[in-house]
């Protein structure tokens, strides 16, 4: 083949390529004229009924699929007008799964609680007890005041009957029905959710007056990046300062009583008020996250419980009593301790001297002499 | 043995609301509760169908799985039924159920609603046939008597069918033959899994 035979195939080879298309565009073109010649008659056609577009029944079909509603001339509280309710199926499979697959939620939790157990277990065992260094000082200083300790002491409590109750409702049926019987679970279930959607309220409005009283001494400083670098020196290795609340103290608060916190009560009052006409996929979604967010913090709710009793010697009495061993304040809480004393409050003797009561905290806290 | 079924054919439809009186004053459903509804889709628009829907005794039921005291059970004819004596009203069943069936007498403020309530294919509850106690609680037990749920007894244009699933599946079948178009066996798929 010479060089000009091969720019002869080319142009040939372009030429068909060319006619190809304007075939395919004048194939598409002309019969649009005829739409066109339609429009000029009539104006825009309307998509819907007499164009092909879309089929009326075919197109009601879809829509009872997919939860689309109609109208219905029934009444009462429940009475719904949709035809099929898809997010029903995704949310049982979620929380009770089906047959050969397991529910997700129960999953997640159950072994989210678990592990926190199991690695509280391990971390007591190698650890052990963080004891006062050097013993007690036999002297006092106020932490908390009567109206933290009453705070605290309530959402604790709720915290726990409302922890009971809720996993129960989840859990029994596969724990609990197995021991007490169809007839009785039912009547402990009964009570369970009357407590757990009557309690709930009350611990709310008692958890947000505990994010706002605490949100003072929880602000994220430097000092609490340092605490956790090191974990307050609880695997060993010397101790990080601290104020009031330490660096682990603090992701308590804001991950724990903040965000889980608020995630659970929220959607709790969701759940807890069918009345306002919230529908049943927004009750749905608002139950796996009450769950789920419930159990992550029961999780960390743990570690907390161990940390303020068995792991941490001198720790609880701050919350019974409102005062601390100046010895646990000075390992624990230094930079906080060295305040105290800036403000000129004395650390009394841990026994009350002749009898009387220790001056009580509410006296002395924040006041500067 | 039979598996029983509900079978709406839209084709006949008329909306005249009898089959849902028919169950509420056979069975003195509680005020506010409904145990079958007639929703109309596309109400005014060309297409407009109206399906008479309760509850249709699923296959692998949505609400017994989810129910915190396990208190459904099915009968040998596939019919989900309910004990009210271990019901604690919380509502999941509500939630899960496909097609609204499960309904309370109220709707208040801590999560209040009472003993939930649903069609029983006209078969009673877990009580004695024909006693009081499953009389208040359940309504009558016509499965027992050997008939078949009123609603579609009562039905002037025969469109819900209830009875064996191979049966109605069969006349509706036919009437779809005969009459052409597209089979349409609404629900069926949710419920059973499966289409005619
Ligand atoms: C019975 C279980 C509980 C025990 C034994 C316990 C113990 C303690 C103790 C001893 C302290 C004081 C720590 C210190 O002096 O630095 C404390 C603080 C605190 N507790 Fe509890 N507690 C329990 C349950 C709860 C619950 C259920 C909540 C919240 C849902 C909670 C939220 C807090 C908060 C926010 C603080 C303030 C310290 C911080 O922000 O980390 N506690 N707890
Ligand atoms: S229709 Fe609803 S109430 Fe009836 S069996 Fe199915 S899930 Fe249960
Ligand atoms: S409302 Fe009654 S029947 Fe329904 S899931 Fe709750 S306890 Fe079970």
């Amino acid at each position: 083949m010479t060089f000009s035979d091969k720019t002869v195939a080319k142009r040939r080879w372009r030429a068909m390529l060319y006619s190809l298309l304007a075939i395919i565009a004048l194939a598409m073109i002309l019969p649009s004229l005829g739409y066109v010649a339609a429009w000029a008659q009539s104006g825009p056609m309307v998509i819907g009924y007499e164009s092909r577009d879309s089929n009326p029944r075919a197109d009601m079909w879809r829509d009872a699929r997919q939860s689309v509603a109609g109208t219905t001339d029934q009444s009462g509280p429940y009475t719904t007008n949709v035809l099929i309710n898809n997010s029903g199926e995704i949310w049982r499979e979620i929380r009770s799964g089906r047959e050969g697959v397991p529910s997700p939620l129960k999953r997640f939790g159950g072994w989210i609680m678990l592990l926190s157990l199991a690695a509280i277990a391990v971390f007591f065992a190698v650890f052990g007890r963080n004891k006062i260094e050097g013993g007690r000082e036999g002297l006092t200083v106020p932490r908390w005041t009567m109206y933290e300790r009453v705070l605290h002491w309530f959402v604790a409590i709720t915290f726990i009957v409302l922890g009971i109750t809720g996993l129960s409702l989840l859990f029994g049926r596969t724990v609990l029905i197995p021991v007490l019987g169809a007839r009785g679970f039912a009547a402990y279930a009964q009570v369970a959710m009357t407590v757990h959607n009557f309690v709930g309220p009350a611990f709310g409005v008692a958890l947000v007056l505990m994010i706002i009283s605490w949100l003072g001494v929880n602000i994220p400083k430097r000092v609490d990046l340092e605490w956790l670098k090191t974990f307050g020196g609880y695997f060993g290795g010397g101790h990080a300062p601290s104020e009031k609340l330490n660096g682990g103290e603090k992701l308590w608060y804001w991950i724990g009583v903040v965000g889980l916190g608020l995630a659970v009560v929220i959607t709790g009052f969701i759940l807890d008020f069918p009345n306002f006409g919230q529908d049943r996929a927004t009750m749905a979604l608002a139950h796996v996250i009450h769950a789920g967010a419930a159990m992550f913090w029961i999780a960390l709710f743990f570690g907390h419980a161990y940390m303020g009793t068995l792991g941490t010697e001198g720790a609880l009495e701050g919350m019974t009593t409102g005062r601390v061993d100046t010895a646990w304040a000075k390992q624990h809480h230094n930079l906080w301790y060295a305040q105290l004393l800036e403000q000129g409050v004395k650390p009394m003797p841990a026994e009350p001297p002749r009898g009387g009561p220790p001056p009580s905290a509410k006296s002395v806290t924040g006041s500067s002499t | 043995m039979a598996r029983m079924k509900f079978l709406c054919d839209v084709e006949r439809c008329i909306e005249c609301h009898a089959c849902v009186t028919a169950c509420k004053n056979e069975h003195e459903v509680p005020w506010g509760v409904n145990r079958r509804r007639v929703i109309v889709m596309d109400d005014g628009q060309p297409g407009e169908k109206a399906i008479s829907v309760a509850c249709m005794h699923c296959s692998d039921a949505p609400c017994a799985a989810v129910c915190p005291v396990d208190c459904f059970y099915q009968t040998a004819d596939g019919i989900v039924l309910h004990d009210k004596d271990l019901c604690i009203g919380c509502g999941y069943c509500f939630y899960a159920c496909p097609f609204g069936a499960p309904q309370y007498p109220q709707q208040t403020a801590f999560g209040v609603r009472g003993k939930m309530d649903k069609c029983t294919f006209c078969a009673g509850g877990p009580e004695e046939p024909h006693s009081e106690a499953e009389l208040t609680k359940y309504g009558t037990n016509r499965i027992a008597e050997g008939k078949l749920p009123l609603c579609a007894e009562m039905c002037a244009t025969k469109a819900l069918l209830a009875g064996d699933g191979d049966v109605i599946a069969n006349i509706y079948r036919k009437r779809v033959m005969r009459r052409g178009g597209r089979p349409q066996s609404w629900g069926w798929q949710a419920a059973y899994g499966q289409n005619v």
